[in-house]
């Protein structure tokens, strides 16, 4: 039976990308082709990356609302220090990624709610955003958009990066041992932490893999934009968070899925673009847009409701 | 309106005569914000510029779009949707001037002519209708320095912190200061290009301020930095004004009161008619420099009253360019 709850907690995120998906192409048929899709889709990538930095602090029961701001962040030193000095800039990088490792750890050893030092964060990553890159500009390192344009054989860029994505960071959250605990520690953090499991150093890990996460996001984002600018990506806080619990993930419990995040962000993205083109006024689209993730949700809790009760 | 139906069918033959035909080409305008007069006067002028064509049969599709966040990956992605969606071209207001060169890149490899104005990008494909900000900063110091000789303290009230409008404006104050040494800006507040925010933010600061004998503004401020000075009890200064209805109102009421003088400058919303009509020129396979400039539409003592009579309630003066007029920018820039 819990088998099939977790089949249908994947299950239901995908069905509502397929359908909408048919109903894109059947809106838009010049999409349903290799450069179509990856129009289409692209754009999700860090989309999708920032969904499961995001889901890397829900697992343990937080909420990040500096993902935004940080994700901006990246993209300003992507575009000018690792441009100029790689050097200088893969170490400021790294930095950020153990400044995030020390966040996870502070909220634990301070008992500190995540929802409020994330967003004076929020503040910081913004500032430090504004001082690298006053006004918009700077350049994507080539290589990064190398990787972002590739055009590989069969399937597009988009589609590719997605399942690779959504895979490695499946093995890495449902399969490994240390992806299983640190859902755990979202679970019942008290039984984890009897169980002779470091607490501390595990939420630090879990920040840690968000921030990575969140790094990979703003280079993907630098890659596609060729150059950045300080209120860049503001908007994936949000989007982040939808990504994560469209794709059938829960705000507590450790209860997430690596693969329904990616799915939960391309969802969103495409919903975006589906809206726009059936022509819609703006001053309803995101009413739409909220309208779309009510009903997913509504779905899935009829799901969830009628697998409790045969269960 | 009708002026505007008779020239466009007049350019509509005359156009019969040009190089390519553009009847079947369709041009989309994706534009980032939508939330103040100055956007909604130029929504507006698209919209006629747009249908008038249209029904003309210069082109086959106007149509315009607006992202509902004012973000630049959500438009980004709007730009993308308008490749697939088989427009022939884009014509952009930026949310970045550079966090849309992906999407326009990717749109000029597709084939499509990506016109930028207003908010321009710096990607090298798109054509770029830019406005002089800094000129209309530099302008505003020259005009009071004609008016007063004598120089003295002016107070600053600035835009929306962060946004390339207001650094632009901002420079070009500065460089009109250094031009003119008499004056001194004693205060600066940030106005947020709306009244009720420039208000309460000049009556913030008024206390502490010397005599003040001059305001440079940046457009939709003017009318509450009025009041602020009027509600503190303190001599209405020369206030530059920035075309909007509520400040030309003042200003006429004011001149009729107590013969109050000054002048008002801002870019017409109207600019997205002449951005629609290069795009219709470029389709059209005339040869178009890259880099392109508005005029500023300045409103004077003179021209006050005719200005303010064309001015619908709660707008911004404007004009609407023709086809002509496009033709004319091309050719001032070549």
């Amino acid at each position: 039976m819990i088998r099939l709850f977790a089949r249908h907690r994947i299950l239901l995120p995908a069905v509502s990308l397929i359908v909408l998906l048919a109903a894109t192409f059947y809106m838009q048929p010049r999409a349903m082709s290799y450069f179509g899709i990856n129009l289409l889709f692209n754009l999700a990538i860090p989309i999708a990356l920032a969904t499961l930095a995001q889901m890397m602090i829900m697992m343990v029961n937080d909420i990040d609302l500096s993902l935004g701001a940080f994700i901006s962040l990246v993209a300003c030193i992507t575009a000018t220090v690792l441009h100029d000095q790689p050097v200088l800039g893969m170490a400021i990088l790294a930095a950020l990624i153990l400044a995030y490792a020390c966040l996870g750890a502070l909220i634990h050893w301070l008992e500190l709610p995540a929802i409020v030092v994330t967003l004076g964060m929020s503040f910081v990553w913004a500032g430090l955003a504004l001082t690298i890159l006053p006004s918009p500009g700077g350049s994507a390192p080539a290589w990064l958009r190398t990787v972002m344009t590739v055009k590989p054989p069969l399937f597009p860029m988009a589609v590719v990066a997605a399942v690779l994505i959504a895979g490695l960071s499946h093995v890495l959250v449902i399969r490994s041992g240390i992806g299983t605990v640190l859902r755990g520690v979202g679970g019942n953090a008290a039984s984890v932490g009897r169980a002779g499991w470091p607490l501390l150093r595990l939420k630090a890990l879990a920040y840690a893999l968000a921030g990575v996460f969140g790094v990979l996001a703003g280079m993907a984002l630098v890659g596609l934009t060729t150059s950045a600018d300080a209120n860049i990506a503001l908007r994936y806080t949000l989007l982040s968070i939808a990504g994560v619990i469209l794709g059938g993930g829960e705000f507590v419990g450790g209860r997430v899925s690596a693969v329904g995040a990616v799915i939960g962000a391309l969802t969103l993205t495409l919903a975006a673009s589906f809206l726009s083109f059936l022509r819609l006024s703006p001053d309803w689209q995101i009413g739409a847009q909220g309208a779309i993730l009510i009903l997913v949700l509504t779905a899935r809790l009829i799901f969830t409701r009628r697998d409790r009760t045969q269960g | 309106m009708k002026t505007l139906l008779l020239s466009a069918a007049a350019i509509a033959m005359a156009a019969t005569g040009a190089q390519a035909d553009t009847s079947g080409k369709r041009i989309a305008l994706s534009n980032n914000y939508a939330g103040n007069s100055w956007r909604q006067a130029m929504l507006e002028a698209w919209e006629d510029a747009g249908s008038a064509a249209v029904d003309n049969g210069i082109v086959a599709a106007a149509d315009a779009f607006t992202t509902s966040e004012n973000q630049a990956t959500e438009q980004a992605a709007q730009i993308q949707n308008m490749i697939l969606q088989g427009y022939d071209a884009i014509v952009v207001n930026a949310a970045s001037p550079t966090a849309l060169n992906g999407a326009i890149k990717e749109a000029c490899d597709a084939g499509l002519t990506v016109v930028s104005f207003d908010g321009i990008v710096t990607e090298p494909c798109a054509w770029r209708i830019a406005v002089d900000f800094n000129e209309m900063g530099r302008l505003q110091v020259e005009y009071l320095a004609q008016r007063i000789p004598e120089g003295g303290n002016l107070l600053e009230i600035r835009g929306l912190a962060g946004v390339f409008v207001d650094e632009e404006i901002s420079a070009g104050i500065q460089q009109g200061i250094e031009e003119n040494p008499q004056f001194t800006i004693s205060g600066s507040v940030h106005g947020d290009w709306a009244q009720d925010v420039a208000q309460k933010a000049v009556a913030g600061i008024l206390p502490s301020l010397p005599e003040v004998v001059g305001v440079v503004t940046q457009g939709g401020d003017g009318y509450g930095t009025a009041r602020a000075f009027d509600a503190a009890g303190r001599d209405t200064p020369l206030i530059v004004l920035g075309n909007r209805q509520d400040e030309m109102l003042w200003w006429a009421e004011q001149r009729d009161a107590n013969g109050y003088e000054t002048m008002s400058l801002s870019i017409a919303p109207g600019v997205a008619s002449l951005a629609f009509w290069v795009a219709q020129q470029i389709l059209d396979g005339a040869e178009v420099p890259k880099d392109l400039n508005v005029p500023f539409l300045t409103v004077t003592q003179d021209t006050l009253d005719d200005v303010l009579a064309e001015t619908p309630e709660g707008s911004v003066a404007s004009t609407t360019y023709e086809q002509a007029d496009a033709q004319a920018v091309i050719e001032a820039a070549e």
